[in-house]
């Protein structure tokens, strides 16, 4: 299995150390947004070409940091954004939601908990994915 | 023949050679020579989002360096994930004496970098400083009849500061085709996502990006889809393998790099040409082929 | 800094694990630290320089940059502060060499974490055999085996790379493995040594090698001390 498993809300504290207010400030200062910019207009999660696969759209999990509801940290949305910036084209609030996204897989990278896994990819699968790819992923998914 | 300083980038050294190989030729038929760097290192693929992590701004201002010490204040990358993570690095320190001193200081080996390379993709140069009409004129056989879905992707045209055309509606790779003779059309996935870097741990996803956007382009009558992101084009013919496998009467689409398209036309080195597209285009200029 | 005489020569000061002694200038680490009193049963080797097993670390007094080096090829200086790595606990990748796809993903395939290299430079400051380490860690990255092996080729193995890399990458053991799949696979077989080794197949070397067997011990020894030596190439004497 490449990727590793899901964190549970109950863990959460554990994990980072941190409540979900603090997480919220942390989220602030290291993406530089103010996640209370947003009023909710959904314009992200109807151009988000991943919202589909995501537990949460790309405007409720601003809504759930907003709220500091553990569910944004635990929602898949995270890990499913593939920073692909048409959320940053189309917000008018100028909300830099690639940024908070990437915050918010920091505030577990920085605490070593790798989302995928290099033992877990085999020769196989790393035959067959150009660099660009492997090297993308490590940086987006591992600590 | 004027040089341009450039930077491959990881993938075109490998899995997207035929992209080198077909924007050397055509650089070299417009009067260009495309001068690779004598030493660089992989520009990290991605741009580091948070604010104070400067150590992944290493690896491309690294590479800045380089264009400096080559005495050039241009880099120029076909690769569009190398354009987009160079381009931002180049941003986010150039004018900025804060992170400049911090990096020099801790790249203590290397010549300060001044802050000055400026990084611009393949089209650009081929757009404002070459022009479609130089194009046009070198072309030898035109793709006339030929059907081409530009796919964009994401780092040509996100985030805004970086944009080399409107990020909603561009228009370079349709004026492109149509310089070289093709007719380009418009569908509605040209600058959607293609899932990128999550084909490592969420084929799945791809895989039904892939179907989606492949789909859209058939349904506009396109012959081939056109490219400028090793990471698209791997991404989109390799999971196009797997719907010809599993989706019924699901027919596969040829998608190759805009150097490859220009170079058919040109009559240079276009590199492997997907059997499909070398089919159609015997179609469409039976009497220019030669051998 | 002060320094004192001890026996009429010249003494420096070091501190090894935060403990000071004077030891007489112009010696190794590994000599200075025997000489106050260490045994080596682990990190010494050679003492020439060629196994890699003394990686040390050490500071100057009044710089703030830690310093890499091998203990057995390094001047004691007064003030240095000084710690012995005896082993790198870095994994290495286990390959059946003729068994191998040498495809241009085969590092990758065994080291995924060269993916994970942010270009830093750590790895290059800190090798004690002035190798490009970053640069064939890129070079692995971009597939090039060639350059790969031929960049690493000097390395020794001491691993401080591995010790001092922020993305964990494991340096020397892949670089190890671009060496050997590129002698297996990529560079031309050298005509001479085929030929030796059909020689030697042949039976050529049988009846010297019966004779050298039989012989009297004192004969060996007088046999070895009279063996024509290869002449070292002009300039080619290493220096410390």
């Amino acid at each position: 299995m490449t990727r590793t498993k899901q964190v549970e809300a109950e863990d959460i504290i554990a994990i980072t150390g941190m409540s979900m207010g603090d997480i919220v400030d942390k989220i602030e200062e290291l993406s530089g947004q103010n996640v209370f910019a947003c009023y909710q207009c959904g314009m992200c999660s109807a151009g988000c070409p991943m919202a589909e696969e995501m537990d949460l759209l790309p405007n409720q999990v601003l809504h759930a940091l907003q709220i500091q509801d553990p569910e944004a940290m635990t929602a898949n949305s995270m890990w499913v954004c593939a920073s692909c910036y048409s959320c940053q084209v189309r917000c008018p609030k100028g909300v830099d939601l690639a940024k908070v996204m990437e915050a918010m897989r920091q505030i577990y990278l920085r605490k070593q908990l790798d989302h995928v896994s290099l033992n877990g990819l085999t020769h196989r699968e790393i035959r067959r994915l150009p660099q660009i790819a492997i090297v993308s992923s490590f940086r987006k998914k591992t600590g | 023949m004027e040089k341009l300083t450039y930077f491959p980038g990881c993938t075109l050294k490998d899995t997207a050679r035929d992209f080198e190989i077909s924007g050397m030729a055509v650089m070299e038929a417009l009067g260009y020579e495309l001068a690779e760097l004598e030493r660089w290192n992989c520009c990290g693929t991605v741009f580091s989002l948070t604010e104070d992590d400067l150590m992944h701004q290493v690896a491309p201002v690294r590479d800045l360096i380089r264009a400096q010490e080559a005495g050039s204040e241009e880099i120029v990358t076909l690769c569009s994930m190398c354009y987009a993570t160079l381009k931002r690095a180049s941003l986010f320190v150039n004018g900025n004496q804060e992170r400049l001193d911090k990096l020099n200081a801790f790249m203590n080996k290397e010549v300060d970098y001044e802050g000055k390379v400026n990084v611009v993709h393949l089209l650009e140069v081929l757009r404002d400083r070459i022009g479609w009409d130089a194009i046009e004129d070198r072309v030898s056989r035109p793709l006339d009849g030929l059907t081409v879905a530009p796919f964009y992707g994401c780092t040509l045209l996100r985030p805004k500061e970086i944009a080399i055309d409107d990020p909603e509606a561009p228009t370079v790779l349709q004026d492109l085709a149509a310089a070289v003779g093709a007719t380009p059309v418009d569908y509605p996935f040209a600058v959607e996502c293609c899932g990128a870097y999550q084909v490592v741990d969420h084929r799945d996803i791809v895989i039904e990006r892939t179907h989606r956007i492949m789909s859209a382009a058939r349904r506009a009558d396109a012959d081939v889809v056109v490219t400028s992101c090793p990471l698209c084009h791997y991404n989109l013919s390799d999971t196009q393998k797997e719907l010809v496998r599993t989706v019924p009467d699901y027919k596969e689409m040829p998608i190759i790099y805009f150097t490859q398209l220009m170079a058919l036309a040109f009559g240079v080195d276009a590199g492997k040409i997907p059997t499909a597209l070398r089919a159609k285009l015997k179609r469409l200029q039976p009497a220019k082929r030669e051998g | 800094m002060a320094k004192d005489r001890e026996d009429g020569k010249e003494m420096v000061r070091i501190h090894v694990m935060g403990k000071t002694y004077s030891v007489p200038a112009g010696l190794t680490i590994m000599d200075a630290m025997e000489y106050a009193g260490y045994r080596f049963t682990r990190g010494a080797g050679c003492r020439s320089g060629f196994c890699g097993a003394c990686s040390t670390v050490y500071r100057r007094e009044g710089d703030y940059r830690l310093q890499f080096a091998l203990a057995c090829q390094t001047t004691v200086e007064d003030g240095m502060y000084l710690v012995q790595l005896p082993f790198t606990p870095a994994p290495r990748a286990k390959y059946d060499i003729t068994k191998i796809n040498p495809n241009e993903n085969v590092l990758l395939q065994y080291y995924p974490e060269i993916a994970r290299c942010v270009s830093c430079n750590t790895c290059t400051k800190a090798c004690p055999q002035d190798i490009q380490v970053m640069d064939y860690i890129q070079s692995a990255l971009r597939g090039d085996i060639a350059r790969t092996a031929e960049l690493s080729f000097d390395c020794i193995q001491c691993g401080l790379c591995s010790m001092r890399c922020p993305a964990d990458i494991k340096h020397y053991h892949m670089a190890q493995m671009a060496r050997r799949i590129y002698g297996r696979y990529m560079s031309p077989v050298p005509e001479h040594l085929e030929k030796r080794l059909q020689e030697i197949e042949e039976g050529k070397f049988d009846a010297e090698l019966d004779r050298l067997m039989h012989v009297s011990r004192k004969e060996l020894e007088a046999a070895y001390a009279a063996r024509v030596r290869e002449k070292a190439p002009a300039g080619s004497e290493r220096s410390e």
